[in-house]
């Protein structure tokens, strides 16, 4: 049943879709694979230093604030990109020394 | 040509935070990923400040004082506190998700045509929804664990009609929104991100105390959702690369933690689970019996005397921060011969891995610390398990009886053990409200009190009884 649907939502999406969006979708579900993959390897033990480094990572976030900051200084844009540059920049600081902090405590 | 700078700045970015990811596979190379993982941020952050900023006033006025506030953050959480912090930090990301989104679709740049128009703002919508639903629920989630709010689930009369409800006012606000031009749509647009606000708020409201290993773990993956969708409209590859990455590692991590407790996704996310904690659960075979009080020098005895030890610490331990004590009495066991480990539940601490990183800030090393199948075997040769803070992951009924709530979960076998010890506050059951029958065996003894008086009282007797014993001589 699902590998039917999953067909059916492809040939639609292939049907429907511009090619640029194509392949973002290439990248996305292979990214997927790939994070399922690695995933799976990391210690029980790590688990929470692998929470603290992928939320320092989703931080990336501020990508998409810095390309939306050149317009006015005024315009709602700008305001929106800074405040998101702001919070998701609190994310990779805290994310990244926190882990660091955690992982310097593991000692054998 | 800039534009291609960018493009290879930033598949070296992906391809560290894969490595970032795959280095923490083991104590040894975790630190050298943490490090990767910086490596790419900067990499990525400087190719983006170099080609496509040119207001380097707002960017700055932004970066500072949040890397001030981020590096305090970090430097001042306690570990017993991590889950507060990560699940404030998943609502960042969501947050910043939303605004990323409102922002892309006001933003006028060239008009797209036809069906990437269509597509655009399809990414938008849903990019926009799963930011705000991980914004407002991971502040629940905050709220909870910090108990600013009460852990028991919020039970609504009409809770799944309100959550079918605000998901089809958000289908049809999409709907409306799709047929608007930029920025006629805002209205829906924001209106939805009001629905999906709400909808995260109740969501988490309705989930217990007892289930926030997986709601951690879930809004961990929607955090990477929400970056993914980002990057979709914003056609960002390394977005969509990280979303991607983080998104897989939340689902995954959701789905260890729902196996640790035996429990399935969609029972977590429609909720309600231990509303009734604390009462006995009508479930369970009724257990008679006497449980077995000990004292604290019986227990100096009884450890000291042991050739094996196996502790099994629970998040009451972490509580009552009686973990360095823990650490001090494997040390003084040790130089008296007895082999000490320690066997950790999945489910031990309050989100994955919790309670190893509890132990390493113990001083504990990581290699006596085990994981439960690594360990489950190894209780049957043990003279002592030594469970403190800690009920339902040790319960047989687990394992025996069908009608206890919590049958089928993996337990940690301490009945194994020649004799099991119990530090506990009183007789009171776990999260899970089922009474435990290890404690009425023969071989169970029961230490009543808290357990950071109970550990420093051992603590003190084997410091007492410290003496050189022969078995000191053989041991290893």
């Amino acid at each position: 049943m699902l590998p039917l649907l999953i067909g059916a939502a492809l040939v639609g999406i292939g049907i429907g879709a511009p090619p640029s969006f194509l392949s973002h979708l290439t990248v996305f579900v292979l990214a997927c694979f790939v994070g399922w993959q690695v995933i799976w390897n990391v210690k029980p033990a790590l688990h929470t230093p692998l929470m603290s480094v992928t939320n320092a990572i989703s931080g990336i976030i501020i990508v998409g604030g810095m390309l939306q900051i050149s317009g006015e200084l005024t315009s709602a844009t700008t305001i929106l990109g800074a405040i998101a540059i702001f919070i998701g920049t609190i994310n990779i600081a805290g994310g990244f020394l926190v882990t660091q902090r955690m992982l310097k405590m593991f000692q054998r | 040509m800039s534009n291609n700078l960018l493009t290879v700045a930033y598949i070296a970015a992906s391809a560290l935070f894969i490595l970032s990811l795959g280095g923490l596979a083991d104590q040894e190379t975790a630190r050298k990923g943490n490090l990767f993982g910086i490596a790419g941020m900067v990499i990525a952050f400087t190719a983006t400040a170099w080609v496509g900023v040119s207001n380097y006033g707002v960017l700055l006025g932004a970066i500072f004082p949040a890397v001030v506030i981020g590096a305090f953050l970090a430097s001042r959480v306690a570990m017993t506190s991590m889950p507060e912090l990560v699940a404030i930090l998943h609502s960042f990301v969501g947050a910043a998700a939303v605004l990323v989104g409102i922002g892309n679709y006001l933003q006028t740049g060239q008009p797209l045509l036809g069906a990437e128009e269509t597509i655009h703002k399809l990414e938008i919508f849903i990019g926009v929804f799963i930011g705000a639903i991980t914004f407002t629920g991971s502040i629940i989630a905050f709220g909870k664990l910090r108990t600013l709010i009460s852990s028991k689930p919020l039970m609504l009369p009409a809770r799944h009609l309100l959550n079918l409800s605000l998901l089809i006012a958000s289908v049809v606000l999409g709907v409306w929104f799709m047929g608007l031009e930029s920025p006629a749509g805002l209205t829906p647009l924001l209106a939805m991100t009001a629905i999906a606000a709400l909808l995260g708020i109740h969501l988490v409201m309705a989930i217990g105390g007892a289930d926030m290993p997986v709601v951690i773990s879930m809004l961990n993956s929607y955090s990477g959702w929400a970056a993914a969708a980002a990057g979709f409209m914003l056609s960002n590859d390394l977005l969509i690369i990280t979303g991607a990455l983080v998104g897989s590692s939340g689902a995954i991590l959701s789905y260890i933690m729902c196996k640790a407790m035996n429990r399935s996704f969609f029972s977590v996310i429609l909720g309600g689970f231990g509303a009734n904690a604390g009462a006995s659960a009508g479930g369970g075979t009724a257990i008679v019996g006497e449980a077995k009080p000990t004292t604290v020098e019986e227990t100096v005895e009884l450890l000291t005397d042991a050739s094996s030890v196996i502790i099994v610490p629970g998040y009451g331990m972490a509580v009552a921060q009686a973990q360095h004590t823990v650490y001090e009495i494997t040390q003084l066991l040790r130089e008296k011969g007895v082999n000490v480990r320690f066997g950790i539940h999945p489910v031990a601490g309050r989100m994955p891995g919790h309670m190893n990183v509890l132990l390493a800030e113990a001083n504990v090393p990581y290699d006596e610390v085990f994981e439960l199948e690594d360990i489950n075997n190894e209780f049957s040769q043990a003279d002592v398990a030594y469970v403190i803070g800690a009920n339902d992951v040790t319960n047989p009924s687990a394992k025996t009886d069908p009608k206890s709530p919590i049958f089928g979960m993996p337990i940690l076998d301490v009945e194994k053990a020649k004799t099991v010890l119990f530090v506990k506050r009183g007789m009171g059951s776990g999260y899970a409200g089922v009474e435990n029958e290890l404690f009425f065996r023969d071989n169970t003894m029961m230490l009543f009190g808290d357990a950071k008086k109970m550990t420093d009282g051992i603590r003190e007797g084997a410091v007492n009884s410290h003496q050189v014993s022969p078995r000191f001589l053989s041991s290893s």
